[in-house]
């Protein structure tokens, strides 16, 4: 048989991302990374909680934080979720162009995400002088939020090489996984932010 | 590509041909090269640690130096010997046994060995770069924050950098086990080194991240003046002690669940009997696992977690004993009424249970809170999981060569030889560390560099150095038979010990397909079925047609080559910012291979029927 | 050989076309609520004077209820075919909370 799955309205399958072999084991493979990283960013969360009120006379999560940054933060993030359902919707009706299209716009707004937290940063550091080594509460923020950046930067390259890649030959069995793995992956950066803002903003903020 | 035109071909294009496979049974061998070479490393390490405390007051090594030794010891034969070797064994057979091809990401196989070898490689640079880690393999906060040099440093990366390969491999492990089983391969029919494959690939996946997570708040800390362990700036040293046994403890049935599924496979072999209980079996290694992740905390008794936490912990702890018992009582059943034969492999697993059964003892003894204040740091607790560790996974790993040398490598391994070596080592163990129970209950703390004359430790110490001559000496002739079988040993026949499972009915070695047409299983121990009803050979679950087939790649070698470059740059940049050029130099290389993996399509290649018919036996 | 994307030929009839679309339409749902749920949280911190031992929990179970959608609507996991991934991603929740508390609760000087 040939190495040709290039897909039209009439041969595609219900799932093309788990049409395949190979597709199947790639999307049961990130389920289980996701799995994994449950545990690591539980892992980060535990730190983070264990040492939050250990400012050493620094400033502290009530000092720092505000709510506008943090709601915007959580828009762009959320509608890029649902953005990226929507590409996923296209997908699976084999429109190309369209699944390009909202695949765009959320990187588009995670790039957005990450300039505010960009900024966020450097507010922080040069307002605050709040850095990674002022504190123990210092050292682990930046490092749970951080490691929540990096998956968003990380998952922001992935897409990009993976829709300069495929421009130019649309959808087929091949590469429909890829790209269904990279919602997986980006649903679950939103997961993590959601407790992020949660436990990190909000209840920095309460208490 | 036949196995004929292999052989011929020169060493240079053997070693490319080693370099760039994606064939799990060739990574498994990897594996095992590696994990052998790692575990001479330690074995050489312990004897030293012996030969310093053969008499009292010795000066064989310095106080330093001996603190690297029992480091370096710990960390490679955990991480860098014990769990490799455990996973090429994996990697080889549990394909095999599930009746697949190959596994479920061949690529990311590959990558997850470089990562682990050449994390043990960087992590063995230390000894030649300014000193190895000297904070103990368990590398607890502050001391591992204030150790000075950078040996260390080269603890966090190399640990890093094969912890990510072993995640990887669990991965890996796992969703072939999900997508891969052959027709009629149902979970309850899948061998019980499938199964405890299976569970440890969930334990890596859920366990590795923590200590991922632990290095990295120790390489902040350490190389970026982050402040996690940093008590004048709000840091708390027991997170570390968390994260790590949050990994540390399900580690250890890492390492003993796989070796409990070589025992189930090699006994029912050689006793001629099915597994007794096998659902019982099954269950019992879940439980494990499931109470394995509740324990941790026992490791920190003394820490002060009040009475309340360390109850719970004790009680959790004793838990494990009833599905481990189970388990003992199901291998020991298999044998009851068996037509037994005993060779090598059937010795080590003899061996494996009264020793084994010891180690869990003094496990129950240890897990009792009160009294644990007495063990802990003592040479008892060394006794104990050296009993478990080499009673169980060593004992293990050395009956699943003997047990699986003539499948992976095509010879059998001489008996003669392999009896001798059983019989010193066996020996030896027990001589090195049963009496270190009692120098554990007379107060003699473990790590110390010396002991004092006159204390009554004398006589103990000797005899346990004793002990690790000869298990080194029995190490040895395990080495000169594997030498000598390669050159000389008996061709092994497809089924060399009248087995069970599905790998039996491959050829010795399997073709590098594995199998021609995938198989049908009808039941437990499918190749055994198939004898019993006088066929004596699988029935096909197809027919003949073409087998796809994954392309090798270099990719997964320079990738972690990048790593490894970055790591020594995170490593010194702490000395001079001109090190951060080999952390983008590293990092370039890695994400440049990363990068090059997604752009270039790979969909492998297809040996076709007509290839596949010519090859016929 | 993997599936040979002919033998799962299937015609996009109208009837996968309207699942589709509802599918979608409860998405859409799921995300007016994360919103709204998210608006929630907010708002209660920054305008209600509710003490901080009745609005942590609040918020908690907000953010699980939001994540729970995230899981079963956005990633499918309510769907056929995701019982390992639901199996893993268990396990992953129950070594996190293991996780946590031994960071939260047993941490302490």
């Amino acid at each position: 048989m040939s190495h040709d799955h290039s897909l039209n309205p009439e041969t595609m399958p219900q799932e093309p991302e788990k049409a395949t072999h190979e597709g199947k084991n790639k999307f049961l493979g990130l389920w289980f990374f996701l799995g994994g990283e449950t545990v690591l960013f539980a892992s980060l969360f535990g730190t983070y909680l264990a040492l939050r009120n250990s400012t050493a006379d620094g400033p502290s999560s009530q000092d720092l934080f505000g709510l506008e940054l943090v709601f915007i933060m959580t828009i762009l993030l959320l509608t890029s979720s649902l953005t990226s359902v929507y590409a996923m919707y296209h997908m699976k009706n084999n429109d190309f162009a369209k699944m390009q299209l909202w695949l765009g716009v959320t990187a588009l707004l995670g790039v957005g995400f990450l300039a505010f937290e960009i900024y966020e940063f450097a507010h922080y550091i040069t307002d605050y002088g709040f850095t990674f080594r002022s504190s123990a509460f210092g050292s682990a923020f930046y490092t749970l939020v951080g490691f929540h950046g990096g998956h968003v930067a990380f998952g922001l390259s992935w897409i990009i090489v993976l829709m300069a890649r495929n421009a130019k030959r649309g959808l087929n069995l091949y590469n429909a996984p890829k790209f269904y793995s990279f919602s997986l992956y980006w649903h679950f950066i939103d997961v993590v932010w959601v407790f992020i803002f949660t436990v990190v903003y909000l209840m920095g903020m309460v208490s | 590509m036949s196995s004929a035109a292999t052989q011929k071909r020169g060493f240079g294009a053997m070693l490319w041909d080693y370099l760039t496979t994606v064939d799990h049974k060739k990574i498994g061998i990897l594996y095992l090269i590696g994990g052998g070479f790692f575990f001479l490393l330690g074995g050489l390490e312990a004897m030293i640690i012996r030969i310093q405390l053969l008499v009292p007051e010795n000066d064989f090594i310095s106080a330093g130096l001996y603190n690297e030794m029992i480091t370096m010891h710990g960390t490679t034969m955990i991480f860098l010997a014990a769990m490799p070797l455990l996973l090429g064994l994996m990697n080889v057979i549990m394909p095999l046994q599930i009746g697949a091809r190959d596994v479920a990401f061949p690529f990311l196989n590959s990558l997850g060995f470089w990562l682990f070898f050449l994390g043990g490689i960087l992590l063995n640079c230390s000894w030649f770069l300014g000193g190895a880690p000297d904070a103990g393999w368990t590398s607890y906060a502050p001391l591992s924050v204030q150790s000075p040099g950078h040996g260390v440093d080269f603890y966090v990366m190399g640990l890093q950098l094969s912890g990510a390969g072993t995640l990887i491999g669990g991965i890996n492990f796992l969703v072939t086990i999900v997508t891969m089983r052959a027709p009629g391969m149902t979970y309850m029919r899948m061998p019980l080194f499938t199964w405890t494959t299976f569970i440890t690939s969930i334990l890596i996946l859920f366990a590795f991240p923590a200590l991922t997570v632990g290095l990295f708040l120790l390489m902040f800390d350490r190389m970026m003046g982050a402040a996690f362990f940093d008590v004048a700036l709000g840091g708390n040293a027991i997170i570390w002690q968390h994260l790590f046994w949050i990994f540390g403890h399900p580690e250890v049935y890492i390492l003993i669940l796989p070796a409990f599924g070589v025992f189930s496979e090699i006994l029912p072999t050689f006793s001629k009997k099915r597994l007794f209980g096998y659902t019982a079996m099954v269950f019992a290694t879940i439980l494990i696992a499931f109470l394995g992740f509740m324990v941790w905390a026992h490791h920190m008794f003394t820490v002060g977690l009040g009475p309340v936490a360390n109850a719970i912990f004790a009680i959790a702890t004793m838990a494990i004993a009833i599905p481990t018992g189970i388990k003992i009582f199901n291998w020991l059943a298999t044998m009851w009424g068996g037509s037994i034969r005993i060779n090598s492999a059937m010795l080590w697993a003899l061996a494996f249970v009264p020793t084994f059964t010891i180690g869990g003892m003094t496990g129950v003894m240890l897990a009792s809170t009160v009294a644990d204040y007495q063990y802990h740091d003592t040479y008892f607790v060394v006794a104990h999981f050296h009993y478990v560790i080499v009673g169980g996974v060593v004992f293990g790993i050395l009956a699943a060569l003997h047990y699986w040398w003539p499948k992976i490598f095509g010879r059998i391994l001489n008996e003669a030889m392999g009896k001798i070596a059983f019989w010193l080592f066996f020996i030896g163990f027990h001589l090195t560390f049963f009496v270190q129970h009692f120098l554990g209950l007379m107060g003699m703390p473990r790590r110390y560099w010396v002991f004092l004359e006159g204390q009554g430790l004398d006589t103990g110490n000797l005899v346990s150095s004793i002990g690790a001559f000869l298990m080194g000496i029995g190490g040895l002739i395990f080495l000169i038979n594997i030498i000598y079988s390669s050159v000389k040993g008996e061709k092994a026949s497809a089924d060399p010990w009248d087995g069970r499972t599905l790998e039996w009915a491959t050829a010795s070695p399997p073709v590098h397909y594995n199998f021609k047409q995938l198989p049908l299983v009808r039941g437990l121990d499918p190749l055994w079925i198939e004898k019993m009803e006088g066929k004596g050979k699988i029935t096909p679950a197809e027919p003949l047609d073409e087998i796809h087939m994954p392309n090798g790649s270099i990719l997964p070698l320079i990738m972690t080559i990048g790593f490894f470059i970055a790591s020594f740059g995170f490593i010194y940049q702490t000395d001079h910012k001109a090190w951060l050029i080999a952390i983008y130099v590293g990092m370039a290389i890695a994400l440049g291979a990363m990068l090059t993996r997604s752009l270039k399509d790979d969909h492998g290649y297809h040996i076709s029927k007509e290839e596949l018919e010519r090859e016929a036996e | 050989m993997a599936n040979n994307p002919n033998t799962s030929k299937l015609k996009m009839n109208s009837f996968q076309r309207q699942k589709k679309k509802e599918e979608m339409k409860k998405q859409v749902i799921s995300f007016a609520l994360m919103i709204g749920f998210t608006l929630i949280a907010f708002g209660l911190v920054g305008f209600s004077e509710m003490d901080s031992m009745f609005l942590v929990p609040i918020l908690l179970i907000l953010a699980v209820v939001q994540v729970g959608f995230q899981f079963y609507y956005f990633m499918h996991m309510k769907d056929k075919d995701h019982e390992m991934p639901a199996v893993m991603i268990y396990g992953g929740v129950f070594a996190a909370m293991l996780t946590l508390a031994a960071l939260i609760v047993i941490t302490w000087w």
